[in-house]
């Protein structure tokens, strides 16, 4: 290795250190992300998708498929809403199959 | 920080990302440790930003993060759906929530006490009953304090009683409901609108509508006035300029271009450069900034009003370990100051604090998004949403192109969705 390029390793690693990063998080995704892109959702939808009862639909639990046929239907406008063709087009696809993925995983609960 | 180390960290940063890409081939399936985070977090505010934060810190850390709460009322009241007490559908028990979910549930300790200073070089915030709490990481959530000294004569205690805000909600929402209540059928409401940015664009309006609602039903000789300082509707004009002429085409008159440079409080006239307006019951929204603590804390503010921040981790500009959120900061490009964006804000800022907490980056992708629903009558609501994604290059949030909007009409079916939006969103910042 050239001694400017070693030079320059040798510093980028003490910048990542000395930005008090672990190691690679600041370049990878976030592990959690998936977490965090399903908490947009909680505000309407309730906490990992926990809706209260009442006029919102529970999403924790149902079936990942299931979930992103509803969420491709309201981005097509083959689905009828008020609101989440709006909602769904704001997201990649990338993103909605993170937050499908978490959804289905939650549990329902009996509350 | 020296010349020397910032031109340091400079010349890194450049080719930190390769070289890291590179070490990282050469050990591809060594797994990534991740530490746990740990630490005490204070919380100061318990509104929408506030309490959601101090519940997710709690839940995503599974008990790992100490979160203290200060909050200076004993109950967390809601600014949405408050329009609705004045309309006469809602109480203000329907819109308290109390702060034992977070305490029992998530174990926060909940301080009922005022933030009034803070130290940035020790870390420590000192409360307005003597006490002292030291943080690793501090979040500020203070809302709004209103600029009395740009409507000079509502600068006394006495006369905010008589000429009325309920721009926050709680008694004041109460008493503006009793001063519409005992006015006289064929008497003039009135509303003045601060120029932007102010908490909740669409509220004023709102509250128009529904003031409107009850008096078409109760008191049908009323008026009701909008005296807007900007040069239009600012937010869902359509909706609402629709719903005003359509129901209420006699009782609703907008008029823009009016901003206010003081009250008459014996005569209820709002003043204006060119003109005056004497009404029965007179409502003055007021200009607004960032809750005083920012300032104190010495945070780096925009225009002099709302504190500047880092959209990876909503961390102050200026002062590091310091987190702000909700209507206090200043805002990314289309973004509104409502309590949707603040608990939205709140879980960005959550996620942020505990990868720091751990010696990890913030999410380098972090997404929110916003909905405003607004009641146009006691039954018919309609929205504007918003969907945000993080821009490396300009560094801050930014609307998708062809996401979100406004609603096509005003529906009871999105009454209901408003009213069950509160429920979810109560419950998520504080159950
Ligand atoms: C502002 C409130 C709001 C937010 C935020 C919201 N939704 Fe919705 N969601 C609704 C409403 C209202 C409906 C009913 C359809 C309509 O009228 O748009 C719905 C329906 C759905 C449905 C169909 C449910 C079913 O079983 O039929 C899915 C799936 C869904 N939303 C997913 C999501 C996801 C994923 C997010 C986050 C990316 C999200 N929603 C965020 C309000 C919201």
């Amino acid at each position: 290795m050239p001694f400017a390029r070693h030079l320059m390793s040798r510093l980028s690693l003490l910048a990542v250190l000395a930005a008090g990063l672990g190691s690679t998080a600041a370049f990878a995704a976030d592990p959690n992300l998936a977490r965090n892109l399903a908490a947009t959702c909680a505000n309407c939808h309730g906490t990992d998708g926990h809706a209260q009862p009442g006029a919102m639909d529970v999403l924790a639990g149902q079936d990942k498929g299931m979930l992103l046929q509803k969420l491709n239907g309201f981005r097509d406008g083959s689905r009828p809403a008020t609101i989440m063709h709006q909602i769904a087009k704001g997201y990649t696809p990338e993103q909605l199959d993170l937050i499908t993925t978490y959804l289905a995983a939650q549990k329902r609960e009996g509350k | 920080m020296t010349m020397q180390r910032r031109n340091f960290l400079k010349a890194a940063g450049i080719v930190s990302a390769a070289s890291v890409t590179a070490s990282l081939t050469g050990c591809a399936s060594a797994p990534v440790p991740r530490k746990q985070a740990a630490g005490h977090v204070v919380v100061v505010g318990g509104g929408y930003g506030g309490a959601t934060v101090a519940k997710y810190l709690r839940k995503w850390s599974e008990g790992g993060v100490r979160v203290t709460l200060v909050e200076r009322n004993p109950t967390f009241i809601s600014c949405p759906i408050s329009n609705l007490i004045l309309s006469g559908d809602k109480t203000l028990d329907d819109i308290t929530v109390s702060y034992d979910g977070l305490k029992n549930r998530w174990g926060v300790k909940v301080i009922q006490d005022e933030a009034v200073a803070v130290d940035p070089v020790k870390r420590t915030l000192r409360l307005a009953q003597g006490g002292s709490l030291s943080y690793d990481r501090l979040v500020l959530s203070p809302g709004v304090d209103f600029l009395w000294s740009l409507v000079p004569a509502l600068d006394a205690k006495e006369s905010q009683e008589k000429i009325l805000h309920a721009w926050k909600a709680g008694p004041q929402t109460v008493a503006l409901r009793k001063q519409l209540e005992s006015m006289k059928d064929g008497g003039v409401f009135a509303i003045t609108i601060p120029k932007a940015p102010y908490r909740c664009p669409p509220g004023p309006y709102e509250r128009a509508s529904v003031v409107a609602s009850y008096f078409k039903a109760h008191k049908p000789k009323s008026k009701v006035l909008i005296l807007d300082a900007n040069e239009d509707v600012i937010s869902k004009k359509g909706l609402f300029t629709k719903a005003w002429s359509e129901l209420y085409p006699n009782i609703v008159e907008y008029r823009p271009n009016h901003e206010l440079i003081d009250v008459d409080v014996t005569n209820t006239t709002a003043l204006f450069e060119f003109d005056k307006v004497r009404a029965d019951v007179l409502n003055v929204v007021p200009p607004q900034r960032a809750g005083a603590i920012a300032s104190a804390a010495g945070l780096k503010l925009v225009n002099n009003r709302w504190v500047d921040v880092d959209w990876l981790s909503l961390e102050s500009t200026n002062t590091p370990g310091i987190h702000v959120l909700g209507d206090a900061i200043f805002p990314a490009p289309t973004m509104p100051k409502s309590g949707h964006m603040a608990n939205q804000h709140a879980k960005l800022a959550a996620a942020a604090i505990l990868n720091l907490l751990a010696g990890e980056a913030p999410n380098p992708n972090p997404v929110v998004m916003n909905t405003c629903y607004s009641f146009l009558s006691s039954t018919e609501a309609c929205h504007v949403a918003s969907i945000h994604q993080y821009d490396a290059e300009k560094k801050t949030v930014l609307p998708v192109p062809g996401s979100g909007g406004v609603s096509a009409v005003r529906s009871v079916a999105e009454a209901q969705f408003a009213l069950g939006w509160a429920k979810n969103i109560w419950a998520d910042a504080l159950a």
